[in-house]
């Protein structure tokens, strides 16, 4: 690998990290696992002049659930999630997903955090935190705040996250009750990115759905939010029809492009498939669940 | 069971790889690991375009970074007449491009630094100032009149297209065709794919501005070869240069042709009189190095309507880039496509075959593949499945009903290769049997009733392999013979040097096993060098499966050399008459007389402390052996695959393969020969394309978007044999290196097709993606 020059820098807390990125602005790049930056440094499709290397920060490191919260810490790599008991037991749709983020290589060192700060289109979080309806903390030098999700993508590889800022928690709020959940991705190979994925999370209370996230990947310019297929379950029991309906909805909610990877209508038609099947899948967890 | 004594690796014993030890300790020796004393590093900057004039390239501020030693482009060549350079097929092509460039990815000018990151930064200060032309990346609007012209610069070339060629009886197959009941046609591609190996491409070369030693380290399938050429294109004499080929980490077919970058580098080194090393990067691999295939074919058999076939006629025209640098013996255009017959008794062929340049990279090497004849098996396996569609009989059946009878060999095909021995019937019935083919198709028929798609895919290939008589198939005039050299020290341990290169295949454990069955020396105790051309008998190199074929023949015949002054010093010894001697299993004895014996160690060490009188001292001996004939490995590949109606998948259930290479020397390495063979056909069937927008943009420059495939995707491989000796193989073997890749594509698509050929589909090219089957389905309503 041959990339272009850069300044290193390896703070050790986040303090530290946020006075090296506000001093450095917009020519510094935060280096979490590096599964998406190093590749792009090599074939010099980014050449920042500072790389800011947080894997040191041990307390951007973190999974908790409590106070009605789930937390993930920015720097909690692909592995942690795919092994976490917790996690598979309540959020399926996070476990599920965990397992098919890129390859195990990836998995060991990547990060849930800076998989979303990066904000790729055809990213797995992104959907699946979308589906969850979480809400990110953005700390800089001068303060913190929080946003939503679906606020918080805005467009490929663009977010609300400013360069002298860091994510620093996922907030999921916390599953309770008959719950289940599905991540169905696409790919062409292990490894690859999505050529198309669908999350679901679903929370039922008594037969009925109470709420239902639906997130897609890769459709679009960024992580897609079905929003009326989440308003078509809402309420509602969830029979074929209904799931049908909801499908059809999240593949109407698709904006994919035709590439190497398949046609426009073969994208869409993936949506709803992956979407029923998802739903289908979750009924049953939530149904067996407790 | 008994404690079994160590193997001493006689043929047919699966003793482990001896290389393995340093390669699995991260120990091996590869290209990128050597460096010399004031070692300079090479960058070389490439056209972003497929097709422009270039007005003038700037070069003062690359030049002026510090650590920057020299940049170098078409003109400093041009001064010296290597600005262009011969390929293996005839042509030419720009080493550093001069007047244009002519795809995209092509070799502009290079940088020379103390350190390859300065190099690399440094060459993008180059300031080339282009004028875009035309491209045309397709190879029929290439030969449409007034496509853009790829080569203006040749004389007389007033055309995009390169050749034309033919093989077989046209009148005769003509006449086939009007007699036949039915004609049965397919017109597919065979996708530009890339033999990828894991080790990209590179060299070191170091010319000692004292002596004028050029000692050369290269990623190189052919030393020898490559040192002749060195010779002529660059004027070195042949006595100064050595080519060393170390450690190498696959090449395929890759590493046969020389690049621009080999040429640049030795060039640079001997103008700046130090070490040069240029590596390329795995884009750089990918988007300027030697591809495969690019073939579009057209197939037509003629048959009866109870499945007899009567003729083939093939027309193919051939994609070759900006310059047709196809790695083939000189006498062909297209290399040995016109085995396009395959495993069956076809009595009249036709085969007609075009070449047209394009503003793609050059190459056409044969990728795990005896030049092109994996896209004659994918054509003719595809074909007989379309047959079988049409004729609505069971492909198996239809197979077995025109395939070349064991009482047929030697069989002289319609289009001229004599075919050396073979049993398909027996390899196809195994590979039904072991997969249950009766059950299989129940299975289909109930699930079809069900509304799920299953397919079961047959492909019945055969190979030619181990090129080649030498009066018939030259590199660049170089006769296809290959070599060995055996050398037995008078403590029973030996040295064979060979002419071949192992890249992966095994040959330090191969090779030393052949001398084990000649002479009884335990395989441990034989080293193997190859790969250095001061050190080892001339010879063609390692591709086209030939390493067996030929250098493994040429290993027993020198060892059968050996052994026959061996028993004369036995006779000496024993104080027997020569006559009386018989040999087994490394001892020599008396006929009649067991006991009255000496080891091959003792023998050895008689050669050099009492020979009988008028004996030249010592063991040694060195064979050239050129093969009467091609061998003719085969066998039968079953595919079942279930393929998803919502998302087009194809998942691969079972993979049966039935390889038959003649008698198997290690079984375990033929064994893994075949697995990485069967996944990379995996890869071509399912994921590989490189392909290019209407600009000429190549779409497939890294392993995100060309695609490898791992053990997570492939299927399990069921593995079977039989065994039909090669009869002019001192030994009986055939090669097995590119069986599994020559015979599987046609088997993964054939299985895809079967299961969806009732709904009116009978053809996807590859690669066969869930997106193009489940536009098929879409197309004839049947997708979810």
């Amino acid at each position: 690998m041959l990339p272009a020059p850069f300044e290193y820098s390896a703070p050790e807390t986040m303090d530290e990290a946020l006075d090296l990125l506000d001093a450095l602005g917009d020519e510094s790049k935060v280096l979490a696992g590096g599964q998406s930056l190093i590749p792009l440094l090599k074939l010099r499709f980014a050449s920042p002049a500072h790389l800011v290397d947080v894997n040191r920060v041990a307390e951007l490191d973190f999974l908790d659930e409590h106070d009605g919260v789930l937390r993930i810490g920015p720097l909690f790599r692909h592995k942690a999630a795919e092994r976490s008991g917790m996690l598979a037991s309540k959020y399926a749709v996070i476990a599920e997903a965990a397992r098919q983020v890129a390859d195990p290589i990836v998995r060991n060192r990547g990060t849930v955090g800076g998989s979303l700060a990066h904000a790729d289109p055809a990213g797995d979080w992104g959907s699946v935190m979308l589906a969850l309806d979480a809400e990110f903390v953005l700390r800089s030098k001068r303060g913190s705040r929080t946003i939503r999700a679906r606020d918080f993508f805005s467009g490929p590889f663009s977010s609300a996250l400013k360069s002298n800022e860091l994510l620093v928690e996922i907030r999921v709020p916390a599953a309770d009750g008959r719950k289940g959940g599905s991540y169905l991705k696409l790919e062409r190979k292990v490894g690859d990115f999505a050529t198309v994925a669908v999350a679901v999370h679903l929370q039922m209370d008594d037969g009925k759905v109470k709420s239902a996230g639906i997130g897609l990947t890769a459709v679009g310019p960024q992580n897609l939010k079905a929003d009326r297929a989440e308003a078509a379950l809402k309420g509602r029991a969830l029979d074929d029809a209904t799931i049908k309906e909801a499908a059809a909805l999240a593949a109407a909610a698709a904006e994919p492009k035709a590439d190497n990877r398949g046609s426009v209508d073969y994208k869409r038609n993936v949506v709803r498939v992956f979407t029923e099947r998802g739903l289908r899948r979750a009924r049953e967890r939530a149904q067996g669940g407790a | 069971m008994a404690t079994e004594t160590p193997l001493k690796g006689f043929i047919g014993e699966s003793i482990k790889r001896k290389e393995d030890d340093r390669f699995i300790q991260g120990k091996g020796n590869y290209v990128d690991d050597i460096v010399l004393p004031g070692m300079l590093h090479m960058s070389i900057l490439r056209s972003p375009f497929a097709h422009a004039r270039i007005k003038s390239i700037k070069a003062d501020a690359a030049q002026a970074v510090p650590g920057v030693v020299a940049v170098v482009t078409g003109d400093l060549l041009a001064q010296h007449k290597l600005a262009w350079m011969p390929t293996l097929s005839g042509d030419t092509q720009a080493v550093l491009a001069t007047d244009k460039v002519r795809f995209q990815g092509q070799e502009v000018a290079c940088v020379i630094a103390t350190d390859p990151y300065v190099a690399r930064d440094a060459a993008q200060l180059i300031e080339v100032d282009y004028d875009v032309l035309p491209a045309v990346v397709d190879p029929y609007q290439a030969l449409e009149p007034g496509a853009p012209l790829v080569r203006d610069e040749k004389e007389g070339q007033s055309s995009n297209h390169i050749y034309h060629w033919e093989a077989g009886d046209k009148a005769k197959t003509e006449q086939a065709f009007a007699r036949a009941e039915r004609v049965v046609s397919l017109e597919t591609f065979y996708p530009r794919c890339h033999p990828s190996p894991v080790e990209t491409c590179g060299i070191v070369a170091d010319i000692s501005p004292v002596t004028g030693n050029a000692t050369i380290y290269m990623t190189s399938q052919a030393p020898h070869a490559h040192r002749t050429l060195f010779a002529i294109v660059a004027g070195l004499p042949e006595e100064k240069i050595r080519i060393l080929s170390p450690d190498i980490g696959g090449g395929f077919g890759n590493k046969v042709p020389i690049y621009p970058g080999y040429v640049v580098a030795t060039a640079a080194s001997l103008l700046l009189g130090k070490p040069v090393k240029w590596v390329e990067d795995r884009s750089e691999n990918l988007i300027s190095t030697g591809f495969a295939r690019d073939y579009h074919m057209k197939g037509e058999l003629a048959v009866t309507n109870d499945g007899r076939m009567l003729g083939l006629r093939v027309k193919m025209l051939s994609d070759n880039g900006a310059f047709y640098a196809d790695a083939q013996p000189s006498k062909f255009r297209a290399g040995l496509f016109h085995i396009v017959t395959g495993s069956y008794d076809i009595p009249a062929a036709h085969v007609e075959t075009d070449g047209a340049y394009t503003n793609k990279a050059p190459g056409g090497v044969a990728y795990r593949c005896s030049f092109r004849v994996t896209e004659a098996s994918y054509l003719i396996e595809r074909l007989v499945e379309t047959a079988a569609i049409d004729l609505k009989m069971d492909p198996a059946e239809l197979r077995s009903k025109n395939f070349i009878r064991p009482e047929q060999f030697p069989y002289t095909s319609a289009t001229g290769f004599d075919y050396d021995s073979g049993q398909y019937e027996k390899a196809l019935r195994l590979a039904l049997e072991k997969a249950g083919y009766d059950e299989l198709r129940k299975e289909q028929a109930e699930k079809r009733k069900r509304g799920e798609l299953m397919g079961i895919g047959l492909a019945s290939f055969t190979e030619v392999v181990g090129a080649g008589p030498g009066k018939h198939f030259d590199i660049a005039g170089l006769r296809m013979f290959d070599s060995a050299e055996l050398r037995v020290h008078p403590t029973g341990k030996a040295i064979l040097k060979l002419g071949v290169k192992s890249q992966g295949q095994g040959h330090e454990t191969t090779f030393a096993q052949i001398v084990t069955e000649e002479l009884g020396i335990p395989a441990v105790d034989v080293m193997v060098q190859e790969g250095d051309t001061d050190n080892t008998p001339y010879g063609l190199g390692t591709y086209a499966s030939r390493s067996t074929p030929v250098g493994g023949a040429a290993t027993a015949m020198v060892s059968r050399k050996l052994r026959d002054k061996a028993k004369k010093i036995a006779a000496h010894l024993l104080e027997a008459s020569e006559a009386d001697i018989d040999f087994d299993h490394g001892k020599f004895f008396v006929q009649g007389a067991p006991s009255k014996s000496k080891t091959i160690q003792e023998i050895a060490f008689a050669a050099y402390t009492n020979l009988p009188d008028g004996m030249e001292a010592g063991l040694e001996g060195v064979t050239y052996y050129d093969p009467p004939n091609f061998t003719y490995p085969f066998g039968t590949y079953l595919v079942v695959v279930d393929i998803d109606r919502g998302t087009g998948q194809a998942k691969v259930r079972r993979m049966i393969a039935v390889d038959d290479c003649g008698v198997r020397i290690n079984p375990m390495i033929v064994e893994g020969q075949i697995h990485g063979g069967l996944a990379e056909g995996f890869g071509i069937a399912f994921m590989q394309l490189i392909t290019f927008d209407e600009e000429g943009n190549c779409l497939g420059s890294n392993f995100t978007d060309y695609l490898l495939p791992t053990s997570w995707e492939t299927p399990n491989f069921e593995t079977y044999e039989t065994v039909t000796p090669s009869p002019h193989h001192p030994i009986g073997a055939k090669g097995i290196g590119e069986s599994a890749t020559v015979g599987s594509p046609a088997a993964f698509v054939n299985a895809v097709i079967d299961a969806v050929a009732h709904l009116g589909i009978k053809n996807i090219d590859m690669p066969v993606t869930s997106d193009k089957i489940w536009s098929a389905l879409h197309e004839v309503g049947a997708a979810e």
